[in-house]
Formats: structure tokens, C-alpha cells, sequence
């Protein structure tokens, strides 16, 4: 089924969002319209990256919406822009169902984990969001193989270190480095600033 | 574990990729380690790039069932006003304690805590609670004041104000019980009154009809005090009618 497709401001560019939150804690409901209409596109996604549940994703996605509404007021832009605190919501949430007793059930066998990046949604996916998937990949492409595995099970899979380690079959102090040193290098292709 | 080992850690929390308790125990260094808590939130940015790459389309639905759940949801506060609601038999019985009062806040604002809320956190968290209680505590400088004097009055609509002005700190305290919520979009702004000329003290906090309020600025002479209905994030002068003057008291 084909779904609509808006062509939306990249998130992680515009200065409007950043206004647009503080509107919403203020209480603006037309505001948070706007917010939604920008972040819920990549609140989704991350969502389905680690849930790979659709309805389950859909639940949490709208749980991390609603706690933006929430807890705008206390969003301090000094501390990181307002698209990083979404994003960093939305995976955490995502991150904590994945986690859950009932989830870790029916969790995947390590094998099926190597299967490393989310399947992407070719047909009606945003030109900015296509942008931003070709710069990621390209600088995901910089990472050692080992980096780039430990990176991506831990972010679009939900892994602790722990399971990585595992999932690899590496000690647990080569995947700490490994985390750390990879994000430090997409870091820096991607010239990214706190 | 290791100092070195905790530092070598950011990139796991950046990822949460850490168990719950090792999520803690790395917070806790955070709070005193500025390079670390630069890197990863620098590292925390990168992982929302990982996010924003998967973008995925939202169906109709769920915006519609969001933006009509968001009706229903109480907004949190900030942090930086502190809410006491002993203060409205005090008003009421019109023996307002200001010693009495000051403790209540100063035990508010231990309770009071400040939410995580966010990933670069700890540090955060403690600059916010630093914050709040920075803000507590000037309320109860300003309440505990030799030489604090106190007004209320009746507000609209069944609300009470008092004000607390301390000549010697140079500050006001504006306590309200009972406020109505301003209309959609719209705050409460406060002003002194500079002998007519309104300059602005700060705004309320929109979700609370109970409050406590460190005037923003000096009272630096001003007469007394209004309030008046702006627009979100407030004005620079008056856009309305005063909802309320006071007098400082003498």
C-alpha cells in the first residue's frame, strides 16, 4: 500500500523545532502539531528499528509523542538539540520494551541479529530522510567492520554491550572500546557537535 | 570499576547499550567529569543520526489518536518554581508565618525532585536541582527576611496573591492560590511598578493554580506589582489590561 508522502523539513537542520518545543512548553497545542509533523517520521523509525513490531512500534511511538508533550517544559535546549532529545527518548523507550520480559521472549536468535541494518522502506520514505540515510551509510562505511557490527546491534538493535559481546564473540572491555571509538568516528564523518 | 573504565563507557550509555545499574553508577561520574559529559552528549547527537536515517512513514492515524491524547495530558513544570500548598489556610486564617512558610518551601524543594529527563543527565539533574534549590532558597531568603512585609489581597475569581517584599534583598515574592488557567497559548506575566511604567518580573507558571514565585529582577524602588495575560513566552510591555495591581506594603 502506498502512504503519503510529505516532504518535510530535515529535522536535524531546521532552528524551527527547537522554537517550536519551547512553544510547546508553553502549552501550545499548534505547536506541538507542527513538532509532530516533524519528529514522528524518525520517532518511528527508531522505534521499528529495535521493536521490528509494527503494532508494538506504532504504541511506543505514540508513547514517546505524548511524553514530548509531557515533559517539554523541562527540555533545556543549552543541553543538546530538541530532535537529539526525541531521538534519544524514543530509542531509550524503545530500547526499555525490547528489554521487557515478555519482549526478550520473543526476541530473535543471535544469528538473525547479524542481520545488521534495519531494512529501510524504499517506496515512500522523505527525500530528506534519503539524504540523511546515504550520509549515514556512507560514514557507517568508515567504521572498522568490527565498529560498525558493535554500533549498529547496540543502536538498531537494542543490545546491551553485554549481548554484543556476546553475539560476537568478543571479551567484553573490545566491545566498550569498540562503541566508543566507532560512534567517535560517525562522529566525526558526520560532523556532528553536541 | 576504574575511573578509565567509566570513561571508556560513553559511548555504551550514548547507545544504551549499559545495564541499569551500570547506566547509574556512569551517571554518578558524569556529574563530575565535564569531558565525558561533553563527549557523550556529543556522542549521544551521533546515535540520533543512526535514528533520523530510519526514518519511516506514520500512518494518518496515530497523528489524529496524538494530538487528541495530548488534551488529556498534564504538562510537567519546569522545576524552577516550588509549590506550596499549606500556603492557603495560612492566607485564608491570615497568619501567614513567614518562618513557617520558608520551612515548607525549603522541605519542598528537597522532595521536590528534579526528573531526569534527558540523556546528558546526571549532570543535569544536579545543575537543575542546584537550580531549583538556588530558586528555593532565594524564596526562603527573601519569606525569612528581618524586614520581609507581606500583602495580600483577593485576586479574580476566588484566587489570592500575597507578595513579600524584602527591601534589604531587594526582592519580591508573589505567592497565589487558587489561579484560574490562563486561556490557550496565553501566560501570566508579572510586572513591578516602576510609578506607572511596568517592568517585567517574569512569568508565572501556566499549569498551577498554586505557586510561588521569585520575582525575575530587583524590586529597585517599584511601587507595586500586576499581573497581567500575555502571550506565550510573555512580552516585553504589557499588551493587556492588568487582571491585578498590588501595592507593596510599606
Amino acid at each position: 500500500m502506498k502512504e503519503a508522502v510529505h516532504i518535510v523539513r530535515n529535522p536535524a537542520k531546521g532552528p524551527d523545532l527547537q522554537e517550536l518545543v519551547g512553544r510547546v512548553a508553553l502549552g501550545d497545542e499548534d505547536a506541538f502539531a507542527h513538532v509532530y509533523d516533524i519528529v514522528a517520521g524518525p520517532v518511528l523509525g527508531v522505534v521499528r528499528a529495535v521493536l521490528r513490531d509494527h503494532a508494538q512500534s506504532e504504541e511506543v511511538a505514540q508513547e514517546v509523542l505524548v511524553e514530548v508533550w509531557r515533559t517539554a517544559p523541562r527540555y533545556r535546549p543549552d543541553r543538546g538539540t530538541a530532535v537529539n532529545w526525541i531521538l534519544t527518548l524514543a530509542h531509550r523507550r524503545a530500547v526499555d520494551r525490547v528489554r521487557s520480559v515478555d519482549a526478550a521472549m520473543a526476541r530473535d536468535h543471535k544469528a538473525a541479529l547479524l542481520d545488521r541494518v534495519p531494512e529501510y522502506d524504499e517506496v515512500a520514505e522523505h527525500v530528506e530522510a534519503r539524504l540523511e540515510r546515504e550520509q549515514v551509510r556512507r560514514c557507517l562505511r568508515t567504521l572498522t567492520e568490527l565498529q560498525r557490527q558493535s554500533v549498529t546491534l547496540a543502536y538498531y538493535r537494542g543490545l546491551t554491550y553485554r549481548e554484543v559481546a556476546e553475539a560476537l564473540g568478543l571479551p567484553l572491555g573490545t566491545v566498550k572500546t569498540r562503541l566508543r571509538d566507532g560512534l567517535i568516528r560517525l562522529r566525526d564523518c558526520l560532523g556532528v557537535t553536541a | 570499576m576504574t575511573t578509565v573504565d567509566l570513561h571508556r563507557l560513553t559511548g555504551a550509555y550514548a547507545l544504551h547499550a549499559l545495564s541499569d545499574e551500570e547506566s547509574v553508577s556512569f551517571e554518578r561520574h558524569l556529574a563530575g567529569c565535564e569531558p565525558c559529559a561533553q563527549e557523550t552528549a556529543e556522542l549521544s547527537a551521533t546515535a540520533a543520526r543512526l535514528g533520523l536515517a530510519v526514518a519511516a512513514p506514520v500512518p494518518p492515524a496515530l497523528r489524529e489518536h496524538v494530538l487528541r491524547r495530548i488534551t488529556t495530558v498534564r504538562q510537567e513544570t519546569p522545576g524552577t518554581t516550588v509549590r506550596v500548598s499549606p500556603v492557603r489556610a495560612g492566607l485564608r486564617a491570615g497568619l501567614l508565618s513567614r518562618w513557617a512558610l520558608a520551612a515548607c518551601l525549603a522541605a519542598a524543594a528537597a522532595l521536590g525532585g528534579t526528573t531526569v529527563w534527558q540523556h546528558q543527565q546526571a549532570a543535569d539533574a544536579r545543575a537543575e536541582a542546584r537550580q531549583a534549590s538556588r530558586s528555593a532558597d532565594e524564596i526562603a531568603a527573601v519569606l525569612a527576611a528581618p524586614d520581609a512585609r507581606t500583602r495580600a489581597a483577593d485576586l479574580a475569581a476566588g484566587a489570592t496573591g500575597t507578595v513579600v517584599v524584602s527591601q534589604s534583598r531587594d526582592k519580591a515574592v508573589f505567592v497565589v492560590s487558587g489561579m484560574a488557567r490562563p486561556p490557550r497559548g496565553k501566560v501570566y506575566e508579572l510586572w513591578f511598578d516602576d510609578a506607572g511604567t511596568m517592568r517585567s518580573a517574569g512569568l508565572m507558571d501556566a499549569d498551577r493554580g498554586d505557586q510561588t514565585v521569585l520575582m525575575r529582577g530587583n524590586v529597585d524602588g517599584a511601587s507595586g506589582m500586576g499581573i497581567t495575560v500575555e502571550p506565550a513566552g510573555g512580552s516585553t510591555h504589557p499588551t493587556s489590561t492588568p487582571i491585578a495591581l498590588m501595592a507593596f506594603p510599606g
